[in-house]
């Protein structure tokens, strides 16, 4: 009983948190402060994850939205800043634009929300792939989801099933390519660099 | 009295017996405080977990007062001075707290133009990543805050944060010479974090798991059960880990973000007081942090070089139970912490040795040699794993198994090999014992029989 009061407050506490900053998100003007926000907003949601048992998937926001992304995020506004505080003004079209867009998100998640938690259809059941899934949930929480994720993006060993394997090897290639395109398009051109500037100059802005 | 006596020999009995799976502290104290003394489960879950954040604020707030004193100690001797020598004694033992009351009375400035808001709150973002990531850092077996299964990537998620402490004092300063170190501190963030990643999958990899208490426990035995002596390309990421840990921490040749001889105090320059000394605090506190993750991942966490537990008890500290437990969870903490401890001396050493980098030779570092280091350090351990070579675990006995020969593993029983914390006999996979583990199996073999049987 305890615990589970226990449980819920915490996770009021980080559901709030969430609501809280992200609407701090949406009303503050200044960019570096949005970004803030929007820092503890998703720290707060993989506090909710962590609270929900799936800690990798936790540590995974951490790492990639948090840790990665806003990280650049804010060293991209200090790049491109023209003065030292950079505000936004949100227009009047924009405000219409976002709360479509987000009302149509809201209706929805809401349905999908109250459908978590229902048992699996019959006919879902009788699918070969309900048929993995049931094998896997009848599994206890202990089991560490980090090990459950990794079997189930590449397959179970000793099965024959292969997963998301392909799939995953595809993304991989993929971004590969990606990574190859923006370092070739960043690169020195060494031709230009001589042809428009003195020797010293260009010497400098090939060893960049 | 005699009551009194008798509640504590029952709860030193319970922290040796205790499940031994999760051997958590806390899990045991609380079950004993709930059913023996009937207090309110959630009251009781709570004063733990307040008790653990104290212990690690302990370790972090302890640990910054000897590490700044040792700073000084170290950086004088190297330099052929004495160092602290007056205040507390001969060694400048109270040298710290000195600095200490001194930060404390001083005034806290906010500079004019400054961001009020992030400005004060840039230095607590920098303290609780650092202190939130000791949570699920284990000290010895069971000895931990929060046990994760996936304690390394949490760790280093969490850890992680910390640069953003560090990049929003440098933008709401609104200084030139803060904003500087806030920029190099970005460029310098993007180069280490992919070869930091790297070498500290290396050991994830070979110990299976992600369970920063099964990957020490797995390192159990003589010292060459240590993944440093696993094979030679675990042997060389050690030192590319802890140069990309360095660069993580902030600390010499890395402090470009600093740079007291180029931008004044970097991103720190406009801070004053107690906010100064919470960015010190979180700086030291990381730097015990990766040395720390470095010994559980390298150098066999709290085992000793030498398997004093196996002597003694006939057992390895994780199977042991009741007093013999403490006493050789004890002996493995003290272990742990000196490792720590010297890699940190070790990163004092070399700020006082070595000049600072350029920004441009720090992403030539990270970028140009350290992440293809890694990459083939990474290819040449699959490989090692994949064909089943020795490791250097084979040299002494009390070998460690774990799931180290990976397609073997794989062929005949499911990943939770892992779970298994010792194996004194080579060769041979143990059967899952675990109900869970065993359910599953059963459900998986069922499976394959009915596809075989369409």
């Amino acid at each position: 009983m305890g615990e589970i009061n226990g449980h819920a407050l915490l996770f009021l506490f980080f559901g709030l948190l969430t609501c809280l900053f992200s609407l701090a998100v949406v009303f503050s003007a200044n960019v570096v402060r949005m970004a803030f926000y929007l820092i503890l907003a998703l720290a707060a949601t993989s506090g909710l994850h962590f609270l929900a048992g799936a800690d990798f998937v936790g540590a995974m926001q951490l790492v990639l939205y948090v840790g990665g992304t806003l990280v650049l995020l804010v060293f991209g506004v200090m790049l491109t800043a023209q003065n030292p505080f950079v505000s936004l003004r949100t227009a009047g079209g924009d405000w219409i634009v976002a709360a479509l867009v987000g009302g149509i998100l809201l209706v929805i998640l809401i349905p999908v929300a109250f459908q978590v938690g229902l048992p699996p259809s019959e006919a879902s059941l009788m699918d070969r792939r309900a048929e993995r899934e049931t094998v896997v949930s009848t599994e206890p929480v202990s089991v560490p989801t980090a090990t459950r994720i990794g079997l189930g993006l590449l397959g179970v060993p000793g099965d024959d099933v292969s997963g998301y394997l392909l799939p995953f090897e595809i993304i991989s290639i993929h971004l590969l390519v990606v990574l190859v395109g923006a370092a070739y398009l960043a690169r020195a051109k060494r031709r230009v660099a001589s042809d428009a500037r003195g020797g010293v100059e260009s010497g400098v802005a090939e060893s960049e | 009295m005699r009551r009194f006596l008798e509640a504590a020999r029952e709860l030193l009995q319970r922290v040796g017996n205790f499940d031994k799976k999760t051997r958590r502290v806390q899990v045991a104290v609380s079950d004993y405080l709930i059913s023996h003394w009937g207090w309110y489960p959630l009251l009781v879950h709570t004063l733990m977990a307040l008790l653990a954040a104290a212990l690690v604020l302990l370790v972090i707030a302890g640990g910054s007062v000897l590490f700044i004193w040792m700073e000084r100690k170290v950086a004088g001797r190297i330099q052929d001075r004495l160092g602290p020598t007056r205040v507390g004694g001969k060694f400048g033992w109270l040298q710290t707290i000195a600095d200490g009351i001194k930060l404390l009375s001083k005034e806290d400035l906010c500079p004019a133009g400054a961001d009020t808001l992030l400005f004060r709150i840039a230095p607590y973002v920098a303290f609780c990543a650092s202190y939130g990531s000791f949570i699920a850092l284990p000290f010895a077996t069971g000895w931990v805050g929060l046990d994760i299964n996936v304690a390394v990537f949490f760790v280093v998620a969490v850890l992680g944060l910390e640069v953003f402490g560090v990049i929003l004092a440098g933008y709401a300063s609104a200084s030139k010479w803060s904003l500087f170190g806030a920029m190099r501190e970005a460029a310098q963030v993007i180069s280490y974090e992919v070869p930091l990643g790297l070498c500290i999958v290396i050991p994830v990899m070979i110990a299976g798991t992600m369970d920063l208490t099964k990957i020490g426990n797995l390192q159990a035995g003589w010292f060459t059960n240590w993944y440093l002596f696993h094979d030679p390309f675990t042997f060389i990421t050690f030192f590319v880990y802890y140069t990309c840990a360095l660069a993580s921490v902030n600390r010499a040749p890395f402090d470009l973000a600093e740079a007291e001889s180029e931008l004044v105090a970097g991103f720190h320059t406009e801070y004053s007081g107690l906010r100064w000394s919470f960015f010190f605090m979180a700086e030291y506190g990381s730097m015990f942090l990766v040395s720390a993750l470095g010994s559980v991942l390298f150098l066999g966490g709290w085992n000793g070089p030498f398997p004093l537990a196996q002597w003694i008890f006939g057992q390895h500290a994780s199977e042991l139970s009741g007093f013999s437990f403490v006493i050789a969870n004890l002996l493995g903490l003290m272990a742990f912490m000196l490792k720590a401890v010297v890699a940190v001396t070790v990163m004092m050493w070399i700020r006082w040795t070595l000049p600072r980098l350029r920004i441009d030779q720090v992403i030539t570092t990270c970028w140009k040699y350290c992440t293809p280091i890694a990459a083939v350090m990474f290819l040449g351990v699959i490989t090692w794993q994949l064909f089943g070579l020795p490791s250097g675990g084979d040299v002494l006995p009390y070998h460690q198994q774990g799931v180290r020969r990976l397609p073997g593993a794989l062929r005949e029983g499911p990943f939770d090999t892992a779970e298994v914390l010792y194996a004194p006999k080579k060769d041979m996979l143990p059967a899952p014992k675990d109900s869970a583990v065993d359910a599953r199996w059963h459900a998986r073999a069922r499976l394959a029989s009915d596809r075989k049987g369409e």
